[in-house]
């Protein structure tokens, strides 16, 4: 037994938990601890699935089939749209929109005519849905109740009635208990977020219970559905019915992103734009899992109650109270709750910013009521909290007036095909500059109307609260005019037929009258704006199409009246440090100001009327539509250039860091250079000053003995010949390194030349007594090479050896080894051998084997270094392996003729 | 932003590849029971399921 009361504690205590989810979503938000996080943002979009989804679906399901599931493919194929709902979302971010009128308003050069009848379409249009939640909920109840008392409350008051006024109480409490009317209300977000995953919990507990609990799953619902011959025919779609299906999915595709509330969700309550990546999958994915049992549950219902009276919109309910899971109703109940509650919380708090914006505030402002009152802010408020109130009211009304002759999704459908109209305008607003307000307002109205004589009136008609004829036979009998056959057309139904007439009628009269209409200034600039929203970036243009005299105290007083002094104050203090200055009454009353002051305006009234209050205390110059086309055009061609800028300065950052690589060589270079003067005279002066002090001797001393004589003269020529050779070999490098050696190319015999080099050394080993043997093969393949080079090498390795080994014990030995690409020729002695570091370093130019500090040089410390230049020159290597103490190995490599073409025919440096 | 981001123009040919999957005349392909259950209603929650996988796919792919 439930009872009347225990359901009402139920429902309190749940808003109470709900109230204290907002409540925690707001202090966090004050905080700055934001707790809409990407899934949070996904669930909230939930707030589409209304009791039109938790009741109505199944309903639908149980008359129509699978045709349902449109209402739910639109949304899904339109939010991967990704790029339409990021503009929208970044155009009202840039310009601080915060409601649909708002933006079309503000689209259309901040027209309050516009923002006034966008509104009215919204509250008008919106208005049966309202309706809708409350009915669903009454009907609930009734369901609930019918098992208990059924009278609880006294008999003047209507439940209907009492819902509606609690939920405007809640609903009050709830959106606008903060003063300032500007920013997110992220506490609301993190309700309705939390409302979508009760009410999908209970519905999917009762789409289990029923399937599962009540029959054998899924498959067996199905089997005994296709037994029935009535219901068989809802397992199927009806393809006669295909033009209603696209028209389905294209309405809901629309209402996704234009009923005020999506639209206050997607948009306005977005806090990071990443988060829409989170939600193109995951809320698709709810509306997915909320529907997979809808049809079942229709079909369980269809099945059950055979042969009774019942509702289909409450098989939800009444399925589990037949099996007495009163427990599950009651969740259920509460999912149903979630589901209208969280609906009419954001669509009333969405249309209440509308129509005080945009509806009575306008009207304050003309009527001058507004007075002198120092603070508006209050004001704003209490009109919205009216204004919360009277649309429930307007709901309520509709309900008692048109209520019961619809299903709920007919009524749902009818506030679908109102938001629709909104789509030329929005599109066209965002895409077309040359979509203009007359054309808007021509669309808009004309759609409006065409709306409102095939879809509301009949509903009225339908109840009888109003007469049928224009239904059934035409306005004044003309069968033309009949309200659901326009000009004849029949065949459809209802809401096709309506969607058809009223988007022609609205595309047409748009595009025709914005073709043959001009834009004013404003307005141009507004569509240029808004069109390439993503290539202007935020202010970067507004203050350059402003011109005017503006006083600050004016403005700022202006401020205080609309945000509330506190508030005011902050917003001024932040906007003063961003711009650097100490304080905002030091700040110029210029063009950036004046921006500044009308989009803290339009947050909290509107564009319109942001912009007549400001033109009210400034004074602005007429800029020319010309003039503010060229502004912005001027503007992109700004940034084209600065881009083309940019790309330059890179460009000459690269060529200076090539420049800095260059010079850093150039300095290493001029160091080796100093290097090498230093240690070539060095090499110098060592053999001078050995001649020096010979000669002097000989010079000042003519009593020296002959013998001493002959002997320092010997010196003094070994030295004289060692400083020619030094200074060949140095003029030999020289000209090696610039590249100016001459150089002659013949097909060279390597055994040749290493024969020539032993036997014009050979005295020379003798003299040493070191023996020099040599492995050679008759004929070498031939070498293009310059043979006196190569000779040279030969000459100077040999001489090497002899220098290094011990006379007596010594041994060079001379060998020649070829393989396919080259010939290689190494001499091995018997010496000292070099140590791993003293191999590279042999290779420098005068650097010597052994110790040059102790012992006498026993060269010029040139000849390896020009050897390893003449192999390197011709395509070869040159380089030593050796242990210390077991002698040394230098080998030269030469590649030979064939099968390549050799580098050697080649000028160097040419 | 001069061009769409790769994943916006993946999302949205997602969109218009649901637009006719989902449709008359496709939509009248499937037919009769499969496994037990109504064609329609497999094909319908099968497309719909493999489009929010793709989506997720897609949205989720670290740049």
């Amino acid at each position: 037994m439930l009872s009347g009361w225990f359901i009402l504690l139920l429902s309190t205590a749940y808003l109470a938990v709900l109230f204290a989810v907002a409540r925690f979503g707001d202090a966090r938000a004050d905080a700055g601890k934001s707790i809409i996080s990407a899934n949070v943002y996904a669930l909230s979009l939930a707030v589409y699935c209304t009791s039109w989804t938790f009741y109505g679906s199944v309903g639908r399901a149980s008359s129509g089939g699978l045709s349902f599931l449109t209402i739910y493919i639109g949304p899904t194929l339109m939010l991967m749209m990704t790029g339409i709902i990021l503009k929208m979302i970044r155009i009202s971010k840039v310009h601080r929109i915060t409601s649909i009128a708002d933006f079309i308003a503000s689209r259309y050069g901040k027209s309050q005519l516009l923002a006034g009848l966008v509104t009215v379409i919204a509250v008008v249009g919106v208005i049966p849905y309202i309706a809708l939640q409350l009915k669903a909920i009454a009907a609930s109840l009734d369901v609930l109740l019918l098992e208990g008392e059924a009278d609880f409350l006294p008999w003047w008051l209507d439940s209907t009635f009492l819902i509606a006024a609690l939920l405007a109480v809640f609903t009050i409490l709830f959106g606008t208990r903060h003063l300032d009317a500007t920013e997110r209300h992220e506490g609301m977000v993190a309700a309705v977020a939390f409302e979508s995953v009760i009410k999908l919990l209970a519905f999917l507990a009762v789409g289990l219970f029923v399937t599962y609990g009540m029959f054998g799953g899924l498959a067996d619902v199905f089997q005994r559905a296709a037994a029935s011959p009535e219901l068989e025919r809802l397992l199927h779609l009806d393809a006669s019915r295909a033009g209603t299906w696209t028209a389905m999915i294209l309405l809901s595709g629309l209402a996704i992103i234009f009923l005020p509330r999506q639209f206050q969700i997607i948009v306005v309550e977005n806090v990071d734009e990443s988060h829409l990546k989170r939600a193109v999958w995951l809320f698709p994915l709810y509306l997915l899992l909320i529907n997979i049992f809808v049809l079942p549950l229709a079909l369980g219902g269809l099945l059950h109650f055979h042969g009774q009276a019942f509702n289909a919109d409450t098989f939800v309910l009444t399925l589990p109270l037949a099996r007495g899971a009163e427990a599950l109703a009651l969740l259920v109940f509460i999912g149903g709750l979630s589901a209208a509650t969280g609906m009419v919380i954001v669509e009333t708090i969405a249309l209440s910013t509308m129509v005080c914006n945009d509806l009575v505030m306008p009207w304050l402002l003309r009527s001058s009521g507004l007075g002198a009152s120092k603070d508006v802010s209050r004001l704003l408020i209490s009109i919205r909290r009216a204004a919360i109130a009277v649309i429930l009211l307007l709901g309520y009304i509709y309900f008692r007036a048109a209520g019961e002759a619809y299903a709920l999704v007919g009524i749902g459908l009818i506030s679908f095909a109102a938001v629709a109209q909104f789509a030329p305008a929005m599109f066209g607003g965002m895409y077309w500059k040359q979509g203009t307000r007359a054309g808007a307002v021509a669309g808009l109205s004309g759609g409006f109307v065409v709306w409102i004589y095939t879809l509301l009136l009949p509903s009225f008609a339908k109840s009888g609260w109003i007469g049928n004829g224009f239904v059934e036979d035409g306005l004044f009998g003309v069968s033309a005019l009949k309200a659901q056959a326009l000009l004849g057309l029949s065949g459809l139904d209802e809401i096709s037929h309506c969607l058809w007439w009223s988007l022609l009628t609205n595309l047409g009269l748009y595009i025709l009258v914005s073709l043959n209409s001009r834009p004013d200034a404003v307005e141009a600039g507004q569509a240029e704006r808004f069109v390439d929203v993503f290539r202007h970036s935020a202010q970067e243009t507004d203050h350059r199409t402003w011109r005017g005299r503006a006083s600050i105290d004016e403005l700022v007083s202006l401020l205080e009246r609309f945000l509330g002094v506190a508030r005011a104050r902050q917003q001024l203090m932040l906007y003063a440090r961003g711009r650097g200055a100490v304080s905002w009454q030091k700040l110029p009353a210029d063009a950036d100001f004046v921006h500044f002051a009308e989009a803290q305006l339009t947050g909290a009234i509107g564009s319109a009327s942001a912009r007549v209050m400001v033109s009210s205390v400034a004074q602005e110059e007429e800029i020319g539509l010309e003039e503010v086309l060229d502004i912005l055009d001027e503007a992109t061609q700004v940034r084209a250039y600065s881009r083309e800028l940019e790309a330059k300065s890179n460009e000459l950052e690269q060529a200076t860091a090539e420049l800095r690589a260059v010079n850093e060589r150039l300095r290493e270079l001029d160091k080796m250079k100093d290097d090498f003067i230093s240690t070539v005279t060095h090499e110098l002066r060592t053999p001078l000053t050995s001649i020096r002090a010979l000669s002097e001797m000989l010079h000042e001393d003519p009593k020296l003995e002959l013998t001493d004589r002959r002997r320092f003269l010997g010196i003094i020529v070994g030295e004289t010949e060692r400083l020619t050779r030094l200074i060949n070999q140095i003029l030999d490098m020289a000209k090696l390194e610039s590249g100016r050696a001459e150089w002659t190319s013949t097909e060279v015999d390597l055994g040749d030349v290493v024969r020539e080099s032993m036997a014009a050394l050979g005295q020379l080993f003798r003299d040493k007594n070191v023996a020099l043997t040599a492995a050679l093969p008759d004929r070498c393949p031939p070498v293009l090479a310059d043979r006196d080079r190569l000779t040279q090498v030969m000459i100077n390795l040999l001489s090497n050896a002899v220098k290094f080994v011990p006379g007596g014990s010594g041994k060079v030995h001379v060998s020649i080894h070829a393989n396919a690409q080259r010939l290689q020729v190494e001499v091995a002695d018997n010496g000292p051998g070099l140590t791993g570091e003293e191999c590279s370093v042999i290779f420098e130019k005068f650097r010597q084997g052994g110790n040059t500090m102790t012992d006498k040089p026993q060269g010029t410390g040139l000849g390896l270094p020009i050897s390893r230049q003449i192999v390197e020159y011709f395509g070869g290597n040159l380089w030593v392996e050796s242990v210390p103490g077991e002698g040394a190995n230098f080998i030269f490599t030469v590649p030979l003729t064939a099968p390549e073409e050799p580098q050697g025919d080649k000028k160097h440096g040419s | 932003m001069k061009q769409s981001s790769p994943a916006r123009q993946r999302l949205t040919s997602l969109a218009l590849l649901g637009l006719p999957l989902l449709t008359y005349p496709i939509l009248s392909l499937p037919v009769g029971m499969w496994a037990g259950m109504p064609a329609d209603y497999i094909y319908l929650f099968g497309v719909w399921a493999g489009l929010i996988v793709l989506a997720a796919r897609v949205a989720e792919k670290k740049a």
